[in-house]
């Protein structure tokens, strides 16, 4: 068994209340869906505990709401983990993960800013690239579906 | 706070890689805090990127960067060959890994340079950008452009490399090592320039981990990480080479990663070159026939650090949301430890070791007076600042 599996392995027994869906694409592209809640528990599994490094955080638009990949780096496996949380309903919001490390402060507000997603205790939730010129409360990557 | 002065540095020119704003918070010479603004040029190139066929996306990622062309593309590929599930020819894996290495060579002496200049050593910034020409030379042979090269897509490069022109290259590469031994030793043999850079600046190895710092920056302060090495891509598992670190966290420890993995790349594209000699010509890519509904993750390592690109497809022609983290992203954050705590003269250097975009760094415009709003210093006197504490130093040796 590769390092990675044994990792995910471990994680899914530790947090199989938090885990909802594990997709292995490679030992080296693991996406990891979990509940929106565990959010801060699982990121600081990974990064605190594992010592895994934090790249940056996609944040998209789906017909199942707001989704957030966040991206972590276990450079010693060259392994990419993505930490999924899919954002349902009017208002999106999740904790911020700015508590555990300083490199989800611009990120955050960025998706603050474009997606028009709430970071629960952020320190400084203002716009980081349209300040002064983006219309408040528009958001210009939120897309519309037909229902 | 009273006689508190704050120093902007910037903000922007609109052919910049990323247009910023730096405010010093200067008590007297000291600066206390640093508050950062942008989005003077939002280009919004990833919402762009949803309007674009795949193959369109190169061109626009390209010029993401004006200094480091290829990194992007670089990345984007990766992550759509992700997606395709494509094994590219050795051929091009190696026409992919010497087009970096040569960016990341320029990249290089054009921070050189420039570091130069601001601690007052012109002489070394006339040097570099010389010794910079002869690889912009090759690239405009290897690919007609002397920037934004055009070389990468899906599946492989637009280009080869014809085996007549391998030993052009070689010759190229071999007259520069001689240069690169003399640049090395300007650095690392003058007291004056051990006085201005050791101990300037320092992000500890903390500082990199919580600011998830990459590249040059990290690696610098004892982070032994790189892409290259960590989730090969192209020919960089082919080949010997290995990652230059330094642990002290300084200017000088950049300066010194820097131009040590300048002699990595010199290896890399002599051994890509052997290497492709064992290829069959013109054995430059494989045919895209279509792209599947997917996410795919590409990163590569650029001459500042990593570059990321995630993207999403739902089996159209464009992609459906495309994410792109520069290494100046987050690199750039480090400047709230690297700064503060220093003098003006050396913020100028500190803020510079980062390798952010230059145009950012040499429009370090002037400096107001907080209450009354009185300019005080210029960006020329502000550089030149610099330049006399290190005239000083080397009167005092």
């Amino acid at each position: 068994m590769t390092d990675t599996q044994t990792m995910i392995k471990s994680a899914r027994k530790k947090y199989s209340a938090d885990i909802l869906e594990v997709e292995t694409k490679s030992d080296k592209r693991v996406t990891v869906t979990i509940k929106p809640s565990s959010l801060v528990t699982m990121a600081g599994y990974f990064f605190s505990e594992l010592k895994f490094r934090f790249i940056i955080a996609t944040a998209l638009h789906t017909k199942q709401g707001m989704e957030i990949y966040y991206h972590f780096s276990n450079d010693p496996a060259g392994l990419i983990l993505n930490l999924h949380v899919v954002l349902r309903g009017e208002k999106p919001e999740i904790e911020s993960l700015t508590g555990l490390f300083e490199a989800a402060n611009w990120i955050e507000r960025e998706m603050h800013e474009i997606l028009g997603i709430n970071f629960l205790n952020h320190p400084n939730l203002e716009k980081l690239i349209s300040e002064g010129n983006w219309a408040e409360g528009v958001y210009p990557y939120r897309k519309e579906f037909n229902k | 706070m009273a006689n508190q002065t704050i120093i902007p540095v910037g903000p922007y020119h609109p052919l910049q890689e990323e247009p910023e704003l730096f405010k010093l918070f200067c008590d007297g010479e000291i600066v206390k805090d640093i508050k950062w603004e942008t989005g003077y040029n939002h280009r919004g190139i990833e919402k762009l990127s949803e309007s674009k066929t795949f193959d369109q996306v190169f061109f626009l990622v390209e010029r993401v960067c004006g200094i480091c062309s290829t990194s992007h593309p670089f990345a984007f590929a990766n992550a759509m060959e992700e997606i395709c599930e494509l094994e590219i020819p050795n051929r091009a894996k190696y026409i992919r890994s010497i087009i970096g290495e040569l960016e990341r060579i320029h990249s290089h002496l054009l921070w050189v340079g420039l570091a130069g200049h601001f601690l007052g050593y012109n002489t070394v910034f006339m040097w570099a950008w010389k010794y910079r020409e002869p690889i912009l030379d090759l690239f405009e042979m290897i690919t007609g452009n002397r920037n934004s090269y055009a070389m990468f897509r899906i599946g492989g490069v637009r280009r080869d490399i014809p085996m007549d022109m391998i030993p052009e290259v070689r010759q190229k590469m071999d007259e520069f090592r001689p240069k690169l031994d003399l640049l090395t030793g300007a650095v690392t043999d003058d007291p004056v320039i051990h006085a201005r850079i050791k101990g300037v600046g320092v992000l500890t190895r903390q500082d990199c981990i919580d600011f998830a710092a990459v590249g040059p920056t990290s690696r610098a302060s004892g982070l032994n990480h790189d892409v290259r090495r960590d989730d090969p891509y192209a020919a960089y598992d082919m080949v010997d080479w290995k990652v230059i670190t330094s642990p002290q966290g300084d200017v000088y420890a950049k300066a010194e990663v820097r131009l040590l993995e300048m002699y990595e790349s010199i290896s890399i594209i002599l051994q890509c070159l052997e290497g492709m000699k064992k290829e069959p010509e013109g054995d430059t890519g494989i045919p895209l026939k279509n792209v599947p509904e997917g996410m795919g993750t590409g990163r590569a390592e650029a001459p500042r650090g990593e570059v990321f690109h995630c993207v999403f497809t739902d089996g159209g022609y464009t992609p459906v949301r495309h994410k792109i983290r520069a290494p100046s992203y987050v690199n750039i954050a480090t400047f709230k430890k690297s700064c503060v705590g220093q003098t003006i003269s050396d913020a100028t250097i500190s803020l510079a070791a980062v390798d952010p975009c230059y145009c950012c760094t040499e429009r370090m415009s002037m400096a107001y007076d907080y209450h009354n709003g009185k300019k005080t210093l210029s960006g020329e006197e502000l550089i030149r600042l610099s330049q006399q504490k290190t005239e000083e130093i080397r009167k005092t040796l």
